[in-house]
């Protein structure tokens, strides 16, 4: 595998392989010394064309305790300001000679067109509404220490903003690709106009379904769509789609609440719900580090370095491996 | 730098077989990156030489350390965590002392990341404090001794152990670094390109029989011991 850019590519297999690498190194971060030295030497530079504290932070982290050096980019102190194209920008980082970049923008498919112009390996921290493809992994990795392997056949709702979210999008592909059956539930207003790939049902109407859950997972709704005319009023979302203390009341006991944050408390969640004993909201964040420790492990540490002559790298992690299609 | 020729080699895609000899083939067997049919040269144990060779170990192990308190014995995955059970066992047989056992998983140390994937293959689980104790680190068959090189950086993460010795099943030579083992099985004198598959009941399912065997790629026999030679080019 030479770049993470989205859940769309990986095969249910890539996916399991990659959980799995995860479970490993969540060992690894409950050490003493949360380190190992796997990819000493190794440069991964975070590029993040918008704000984020928790998906940086934990990449770092993660980079981090894989003993590589990380540079940190941030926008409003480079020469982005001065104009500098993105294509500049990430060519002339590479030129210092670096191995991967962990990158957000808010253009979709910014990482995919980075990935062309540059030969280090791309993770995908959040391009736009598209995807956001380690949100999903850690889900992922949380929903299978309660869950149990495979998700076959677990019922899971996706509530909120589907249109604007990447995040909806990554984790109905994984929770999907794992044997899920995902619904969508929102308001129409908050609905892309088609759900054509989309491998998921949609409802309206929360209450119906709220029953019947294995899991709920809650999208943060941005009060500025408030202003876009997408919803009424913030509290007449909450009044239909929020999960309230009286509608968590009626999910099923072992029922789990998950958010990829930061929440909106009193909006789209309670605030009670949040801390309640069915949320899994912190574990979400602590299994981040060791899924995004498995990511730059797989991509920077598994012989696909091109250290090695073509012959070794081309299906030696499996079928998925790239080609040397990056001049 | 070990293996020009055999950098295109990809354990992935030897017979199944060889890659059920414990992921342990650190750099080797080089010189098989076309694919090669491996044969079994000779069974070297059986199952009764398998006990015997573990009675006497776990003596030699209580002997060196004047007994079985302070010691630990280390496996590492995935054939050296078997084995040390197994020890273990036989040491409370005869000495009484329940010796605590521990799995070390090596791959993030490993110096050969960059060329090959490297998988981990289990939790690292030491369930005592090492420091003050002496560990004793169990693999199947030493060969190059990176992997023991890797398990002596993975171990200080655990503690600081008053000694670390070394029991292995196999010493089947062409040591790349410093490293000797402290009780050895069996010294197997190998080719280079050979491999030596060990077989445990636990590891490799209940049909197998509990063994030692030492394999060859087919073309390797026809010119015994000589060097390996680089696959014969022009395939690529």
């Amino acid at each position: 595998m030479k770049h993470l850019l989205s859940i769309a590519d990986l095969t249910r297999d890539d996916i399991e392989e990659m959980l799995v690498l995860a479970e490993s190194f969540r060992e690894v971060t409950q050490r003493d010394i949360p380190k190992v030295p796997a990819l000493r030497g190794k440069v991964v530079v975070s590029l993040f064309y918008e704000d984020s504290t928790r998906t940086r932070i934990s990449f770092e982290t993660a980079a981090k305790r894989l003993s590589c050096d990380v540079m940190g980019f941030s926008v409003s102190s480079s020469s982005v300001k001065k104009g500098e194209s993105l294509r500049d920008t990430v060519q002339t980082i590479e030129a210092m000679g670096i191995d991967a970049v962990v990158m957000r923008h808010s253009a979709a498919g910014a990482p995919n067109r980075v990935a062309d112009w540059i030969d280090a390996h791309i993770v995908n921290a959040g391009d736009g509404c598209h995807e956001h493809p380690t949100q999903a992994l850690l889900d992922l990795l949380t929903l299978r220490r309660h869950l149990g392997a495979g998700l076959d056949g677990a019922r899971i709702a996706i509530v909120g903003d589907i249109l604007h979210s990447r995040v909806a999008r990554s984790d109905a592909l994984a929770f999907a690709a794992l044997g899920a059956d995902v619904t969508l539930v929102a308001p129409p207003t908050l609905l892309p106009s088609t759900l054509a790939g989309w491998p998921v049902s949609v409802s309206h109407d929360l209450d119906a379904v709220l029953a019947d859950l294995d899991v709920i997972y809650l999208l943060r709704i941005q009060r500025e769509r408030q202003n876009e005319a997408l919803l009424p009023s913030l509290r007449e979302y909450t009044a239909r789609y929020g999960l309230t203390v009286e509608r968590a009341g009626r999910l099923r006991k072992d029922a789990l609440v998950m958010h990829p944050g930061p929440m909106n408390r009193g909006v789209e969640i309670a605030a009670e719900v949040a801390e309640g004993p069915a949320s899994v909201i912190t574990e979400q964040v602590a299994n981040g580090v060791a899924v995004r420790m498995a990511v730059l492990y797989k991509l920077l540490g598994s012989g696909a370095s091109g250290v090695v002559g073509p012959g070794a790298v081309v299906g030696a992690s499996g079928a998925h491996v790239e080609g040397a299609t990056l001049g | 730098m070990t293996g020009a020729p055999g950098a295109a080699h990809n354990p992935e895609t030897t017979t199944p077989a060889a890659a059920a000899s414990g992921g342990r083939s650190a750099s080797g067997p080089p010189g098989t990156g076309s694919v090669a049919e491996w044969v079994m040269r000779s069974r070297i144990f059986d199952a009764d030489d398998l006990r015997r060779a573990h009675t006497r170990i776990a003596h030699e192990i209580v002997e060196r350390n004047h007994g079985a308190d302070d010691v630990v014995l280390v496996g590492l995955y995935t054939r050296g965590v078997a084995i040390a059970r197994r020890l273990a066992e036989v040491i409370e047989g005869f000495e009484g002392v329940q010796v605590p056992v521990g799995a070390l998983d090596v791959a993030f140390y490993r110096d050969d990341i960059a060329l090959r994937p490297v998988q981990p293959l289990g939790p690292t689980e030491v369930p005592v404090d090492v420091s003050g104790r002496v560990m004793v680190l169990v693999d199947d068959v030493l060969f190059t001794g990176r992997t023991i090189r890797a398990a002596l950086d993975a171990l200080t993460e655990l503690g600081r152990p008053r000694a670390v010795q070394l029991a292995v099943l196999v010493d089947r030579g062409h040591r790349e670094l410093p490293i000797r083992a402290d009780f050895v099985g069996k010294n197997l004198p190998t080719n280079e390109a050979d491999d030596v598959r060990v077989r445990l009941t636990e590891t490799d399912g209940p049909e197998a029989t509990d063994g030692i065997e030492l394999w060859s790629p087919s073309e390797a026999r026809t010119t015994d011991k000589v060097e390996p030679a680089p696959p014969t080019g022009g395939s690529a």
